[in-house]
């Protein structure tokens, strides 16, 4: 009995280690082979490399232009961030406190998006009438839209659970609505603002269609459209490639390590209310 | 108290102009237009009718095709992403070292750019230099060596393949909090009954999992009927005419050679299935609220 408990408590961390690697082994192709040459490279294996070529990054951020492109992402993702969790916050408090027919209707309304495709065809109608194809504003305005349905219905799931009695001492103080926003709420929902922060970010920080679609200039793209474009270009060289996608990647990553738990808590809001 | 002055309306102004304008507006629009004519070769544009739905129900076009690939990518990917989701979970829920290091490498995935994810697969996938070809030549199992992405008959299925190490990490995150929600005195109970392990899971944790399965269901046929940046990454469509080809490809190829009225007509279908599905998924999602 006591054996066959042991043998099973073996088998599955093999079992749960197979798993993580079937997850790592492509990333670690990725780093590997970013520090190779172009020869043992070719064949992409996990062989450790004879000789370090850390060369390859600099010449990937001179040929791929990832400073512009990093910088493009950054003030896409962080524009988008700021402006896409602000309004999240405000709706999603206003229409948590109200609960008559036209509020219900319009957080329905809003939510609905998260199921909603793009009809980025006739979108492009819609920007060329605003005058926003082809600009930083149209892209961070667009990326804010995609996102503040689901931002908007994680952080009315936290408004929800702040008691509604602060807000009737702080009125009775003499807060105004604007006051009680800033100075009351806010502060009490830090951990929702913080998960769908990092949440958009990641999002925004990945999107490429968007770009795909409005952006024709490639010194306004994002990192991931130039990654992609790079590929295409020097698709022989794949320690450059390597190389690329690594840099391309780095800052998901480090939002992810350090994020991890509003990650998760923010991308199982939906599910875990069952 | 007056919720009017203390709550005021126009704080909701700015998201809702923002997601009307930009979001809900092009779909309404979107509709319209697909009565058209639409396209990059002319100025003028006429009403057509329902002749751009005509084309993409005909036998004669392909696009019957596209949407039965969407929908079968959907399916497929949904009953796996669960099946291999639950069977981490149930894993990763029991006493194992480094349980947090497995749940967090395995959920990573999901995070990454889906296009840098394809660019790496067709690396991997590559029938001469792949990873994955390399490895199986290394262990004798030279026959299970094959043109991944390049042959007609398997292109759809590798496709589908990494699009489920993709998003199984995700699934697995939700059902282990749903596991981990359900109280162990009912193990308690069935153990003191005498279950074993299977009846302690065909009757307590599935039964008792059902509503978050539901979810994780509704979540991915969401996503796969949307799917676009996969397809795109690792075959655009091909190999061959439509092998791989879905919904959103389809659209994006009609928005490059200008057939505007046709993309929007396909984007219009979608719409209008999508309202129907994110109808009946909130009435899910807001009902859990309610509950609480």
């Amino acid at each position: 009995m006591k054996n066959k408990r042991l043998i099973q408590t073996i088998l599955r961390n093999i079992v749960a280690w197979l798993f993580s690697l079937i997850c790592l082994i492509p990333l670690l192709l990725i780093a590997v082979n970013s520090l190779k040459d172009k020869k043992a490279s070719a064949v992409m294996n996990l062989a450790p490399p004879t000789s370090i070529h850390l060369e390859n990054f600099i010449t990937v951020i001179e040929k791929g232009k990832l400073a512009r492109s990093f910088i493009n992402s950054l003030i896409y993702s962080a524009g988008s961030t700021i402006l896409c969790v602000f309004l999240a916050s405000l709706a999603a408090y206003v229409l948590s406190r109200n609960q008559t027919r036209l509020h219900k209707f319009m957080y329905m309304f809003l939510v609905l998006g998260i199921t909603l495709p793009v009809n980025y065809v006739a979108l492009t109608k819609v920007l060329q009438f605003l005058h926003l194809n082809n600009t930083a504003i149209g892209i961070i305005l667009l990326y804010t839209a995609m996102q503040l349905p689901f931002m908007t219905f994680l952080i009315h799931g936290f408004v929800s659970k702040v008691p509604v009695e602060l807000d009737e001492a702080a009125v009775i103080d003499g807060c105004g609505p604007i006051r009680l926003f800033v100075y009351i709420i806010i502060p009490l929902l830090k951990p929702a603002i913080a998960t769908s922060a990092v949440l958009t970010f990641l999002n925004t920080w990945n999107e490429f269609v968007s770009p795909l679609y409005f952006l024709n200039r490639t010194e306004q793209w994002p990192m991931t459209l130039s990654v992609y474009n790079f590929f295409g270009m020097y698709y022989k060289d794949w320690n450059l490639v390597c190389a690329d996608i690594f840099l391309t990647s780095l800052p998901v990553l480090i939002v992810y390590l350090i994020g991890q738990k509003y990650i998760v808590a923010g991308m199982t809001a939906g599910a875990l209310k069952g | 108290m007056n919720k009017k002055k203390i709550y005021p309306t126009y704080f909701a102004a700015g998201a809702l102009i923002i997601y009307f304008v930009l979001f809900f507006l092009p779909g309404i629009i979107g509709v319209g237009y697909s009565f058209t004519n639409w396209s990059a070769y002319s100025d003028e544009l006429h009403f057509v009718g329902l002749e751009n739905f005509k084309t993409v129900f005909s036998t004669d076009e392909n696009y019957m095709k596209i949407i039965m690939n969407t929908l079968s990518f959907t399916v497929i990917t949904t009953v796996l992403k669960n099946v291999i989701g639950l069977v981490l979970a149930l894993l990763l829920t029991k006493s194992i070292k480094l349980l947090n290091f497995h749940r967090g490498i395995v959920f990573m995935p999901s995070v990454l750019s889906t296009l840098i994810i394809g660019m790496i697969f067709k690396s991997i996938l590559d029938p001469k230099t792949g990873l994955l070809n390399t490895f199986f030549r290394a262990i004798g199992l030279d026959f299970l060596a094959q043109k991944w992405l390049v042959s007609t008959n398997l292109a759809f299925g590798s496709v589908m393949g990494v699009d489920i190490w993709r998003g199984v990490g995700y699934i697995m995150t939700i059902l282990i909090a749903g596991i981990l929600a359900i109280s162990p005195e009912y193990y308690d109970a069935a153990a003191i009954d005498g279950a074993g392990a299977w009846q302690k899971f065909r009757y307590i944790t599935l039964p008792l999992l059902m509503p978050t399965l539901a979810t994780t269901t509704v979540l991915n046929v969401i996503y796969g009927l949307k799917v676009f940046d996969m397809v795109y990454a690792l075959t655009n469509g091909g190999p061959g005419k439509d092998t791989t080809e879905v919904l959103y490809t389809a659209v994006f190829k009609r928005f490059g050679t200008g057939q505007y009225a046709v993309g929007t007509a396909l984007s219009s279908v979608m719409f209008i299935i999508m309202i129907i599905i994110g109808i009946f998924m909130i009435r899910i999602m807001t009902k859990n609220e309610v509950v609480e």
